[in-house]
């Protein structure tokens, strides 16, 4: 017998979203996501000065508004055939990493965490502990990583002025210039943070748990003492078995992370059982089932006209496709493309998974954050920060990096001096789209499929499945 | 008292930003002040049909809600539907759940320019027909009527701003929880005067670039930026250079201009915002309170009188020529 159910509105994940879901013997058959916010930037940013896009497009998530500024200050550069100088880059790079990183704690203590202290889990040997440290709002978790982090960030406030919403991120480099006395005290911020990071979320150097490189390496790591939260999460994650749980797709795709100017610290690619090339040409927007006008494009030609009344349609998220394949994206991704040994044997065994998505993000802190501390001290007081930027009369440009929560792509068109189209596709775009054209699910629609039903109305598993991608919900639609 | 926090419109950077609050433990001290958080979306255990119970019985009077502060524009499109963002798990649209709500609550608080004016949101052809709770940008009457006011005697309290500064929440919201903000501590348009009596210009660092006009030219330069890049910190209302954001920062100090984010319709001034409108070579926006004819011959004097350094040092990116060595000893 089958019974279907409107689960909303999920909390904890940087906006609203709405899932329905069909059980058919006692599981989920069908999942359908909604993202049911939408506030038109693409038509917002159509016919205003390129360099307005770097003040409107931060202001799409209060959450990843650096990637966001990352992404349009990179295909504003490209339109113009620029390439910011190299202390331009080195602090671009360095005010996203700190975004990413800040994100990766506030998503593992204030979103993530809290469902395990839920009631549902009394009884279990871990329950009374996760409940003293990461029971929403009251858990004492809050007391160690909340300042931390709103210490981490005072580090945006050197670089990048003030977060979120910096208008510091130009497609020439950076506004803000460091200074020796400036640069110093970066990197003091971010030495403050490792400190936190190796007493209270590892409990062990960061290289340390860098360097794990499998899953028998972090089980044996996780056995031998507490290991602060992280611990903890391992823990609970073997009990319930979330190595198991919300696998989707095991196709993975990153645009590759901080752009140095020797490279990218995290390689761009695709992941399916063994690396492919990423083409960009492959990527599609399918409206099929969005409350969205047109058909399916190429973002470099791309609309945005909503239909409110569109049969057949369930979100307003479009469906991003690569090779017209449903792909994943994240730390997870990025760490797999990157070849972590730990990322890709998590994978290899069981799949992406709850327990796999939030340990690749805590191992990417623990990688990130010594190069981190490696680019502060990297930047040149003595040279400039900012390129000249010449708007274009005619131009194209396509901005892709990371976020937090993974691939971000601006597509940006330039004509007579002003945009003419601006075309986004968020990580949470490709983690929660609709079905496409061919009926095929998104990723967090396959990952729900298949979950048992329980106790409840809709399962616990359900709140672990949804949030172990760290959507962000503003950004999906925006 | 009881607080109830809903996002719509926006981004959810005015949450993000209050938990950059320096404090050592912000919750600990919201609570400390009688104020305990019912559910916030970012932050709550509840999620969906808890949360429907929750926001019902709210809605029907059950329970008694002190403050609601929302977040984000009211969508009211397409057609005056509210279907541009409908509550996940009800299918209501956002503007029903807090039209009826800001009827219950003792206190309404409009968090950020979004909800208070529209804000971004609002930009372009304003496709979605965002408006703030009680203003449609300058003008009075939003989703809410113009002569709302709330059951505690207050209209709605816009704490404006792009995002706001987590002070000027924990400020307002505390000042609520303490019955020290009446209707006298709001300005013009709504806006606690607590932060809105100030204007960002105070406390700049390039304050003696301003002095003598000496002007940026390109972005990282370290002059002024109200010449040519648009700034409007010497009319902005907000305390942005004394109360620092993240530590050491604000706007002006990123090398970025102050777009006036706590003013109605900043997202549409009419001109590129990295630009400063001009006639005939001065700004048209001349600082607050300032008599053009003043301006215009101090401007001219001080630009005559720059000092080589402040010149020089306006358009470098870097301290180029350094303050004076006094030998004989400062007298």
């Amino acid at each position: 017998m089958s019974q279907r159910i409107v689960v909303g509105p999920f909390n904890r994940v940087e906006g609203d979203l709405e899932v329905t879901l069909d059980f058919a013997d006692g599981r989920v058959s069908a999942a359908y996501v909604n993202s049911p916010m939408f506030r038109g930037f693409e038509q917002i940013l159509i016919g205003k000065h390129p360099l307005d896009a770097l003040y409107f497009v931060p202001r799409i998530c209060g959450i990843c508004s650096v990637a966001q500024s990352a992404a349009a200050s990179t295909a504003l550069a490209q339109a113009a055939g620029l390439t910011p100088c190299e202390n331009g880059r080195i602090s671009a790079a360095l005010t996203l990493a700190i975004e990413n990183i800040a994100d990766h704690v506030s998503h593992f203590f204030l979103f993530f965490m809290p469902d395990f202290a839920r009631t549902d889990y009394a009884g279990r040997a871990w329950y009374e502990d996760a409940h003293a440290r990461f029971k929403a709002i009251d858990g004492s978790a809050r007391r160690d990583a909340l300042p931390a982090r709103a210490r981490l960030l005072e580090s945006m406030g050197l670089l990048a002025g003030r977060w979120p919403h910096t208008g510091a991120l130009q497609p020439g480099g950076s506004t803000r210039p460091i200074d020796v006395s400036e640069r110093l005290r970066v990197y003091g911020v971010l030495r403050q943070f490792r400190t936190f990071l190796e007493s209270s979320l590892f409990g062990d150097a960061l290289e340390v748990v860098a360097a794990l490189d499998s899953v028998d390496a972090l089980q044996t790591w996780a056995d031998a003492a507490p290991r602060g939260d992280f611990g903890r999460f391992i823990r609970i994650a073997n009990d319930l078995d979330l190595w198991r749980l919300g696998r989707a797709t095991d196709r993975y795709l990153s645009y590759g992370a901080y752009a140095l100017p020797e490279g990218v610290l995290y390689p761009a690619g695709v992941w399916h059982g063994a690396a492919q090339a990423l083409r960009l040409e492959a990527i599609t927007e399918d409206h099929s089932h969005a409350w969205m006008s047109g058909d399916s494009k190429h973002p470099r030609d791309g609309v945005t006209v909503p239909q409110p009344d569109k049969p057949g349609a369930y979100s307003w998220c479009k469906a991003p496709r690569l090779d017209r394949e449903v792909v994943e994206v994240g730390a997870l991704a990025r760490q797999v493309v990157a070849g972590h040994g730990l990322a890709r044997d998590m994978i290899k065994r069981e799949g992406g998974s709850v327990a796999a998505r939030v340990v690749a993000r805590l191992l990417e802190i623990a990688r990130t954050l010594p190069e981190m501390e490696r680019w502060a001290m990297r930047l040149q007081p003595d040279q400039p920060f900012c390129s000249e930027y010449v708007v274009p009369r005619d131009g194209d440009g396509v901005g892709l990096v990371e976020a937090a929560r993974g691939a971000l792509g601006h597509w940006v068109s330039v004509r007579r001096g002003l945009i003419s189209r601006y075309q986004i596709i968020a990580p949470t775009t490709w983690n929660f789209s609709p079905r496409d054209a061919d009926g095929v699910p998104g990723a967090l629609e396959q990952a729900l499929a298949g979950v048992a039903a329980g106790d409840r109305r809709a399962p616990v598993a359900i709140q672990h499945i949804v949030r172990s991608f760290d959507p962000c919900m503003v950004c999906t639609v925006h | 008292m009881k607080l109830l926090w809903l996002q719509s419109g926006g981004c959810g950077g005015c949450t993000l930003s209050l938990l950059c609050h320096d404090s050592p433990d912000l919750f600990g001290q919201l609570a400390d002040a009688g104020i305990e958080i019912v559910w916030h979306p970012s932050l709550s255990e509840a999620s969906a049909d808890e949360v429907l119970e929750l926001l019902g019985a709210y809605e029907r009077g059950e329970q008694a809600l002190d403050l609601l502060c929302v977040e984000g524009s009211m969508l009211r499109g397409p057609h005056g539907s509210g279907g541009y963002h409908r509550m996940a798990g009800s299918g209501r649209p956002l503007t029903d759940i807090v039209r009826n709500l800001a009827q219950r609550a003792k206190y309404v608080v409009a968090v950020g320019s979004c909800a208070a004016y529209g804000g971004i949101t609002a930009a372009g052809s304003n496709l979605t027909d965002a408006c703030g709770l009680q203003y449609d940008e300058r003008q009075r009457g939003g989703l809410l009527d113009a002569g709302f006011i709330s059951r505690g005697g207050m209209p709605v309290i816009n704490i404006a701003g792009c995002p706001t500064h987590p002070g000027w929440v924990v400020d307002t919201l505390m000042s609520l929880a303490m019955g020290q903000l009446g209707p006298q501590d709001l300005d013009g348009v709504g806006r606690p005067r607590l932060y809105a009596d100030r204007l960002v210009h105070h406390g700049c660092t390039r304050n003696e670039f301003y002095e003598f006009k000496a002007s940026a030219v390109q972005p990282s330069h370290q002059g002024c930026l109200m010449e040519h890049m648009g700034c409007k910190g010497t009319r902005a209302h907000a305390d942005c250079n004394t109360r620092l954001w993240n530590g050491q920062g604000s706007c002006l100090r990123g090398g970025f201009p102050c777009i006036a984010c706590t003013e109605p319709g900043f997202e549409e001034p009419g001109h590129p915002l990295s630009q400063t409108p001009k006639i005939a070579g001065i700004p048209i926006g001349l600082p607050a309170d300032m008599p053009k004819a003043w301006f215009v011959a101090l401007g001219a004097l001080s630009k005559s009188a720059t000092p080589r350094r402040v010149r020089e040092n306006a358009v470098s990116f870097r301290v180029e020529v350094p303050p004076e060595d006094h030998k004989s000893g400062l007298k």
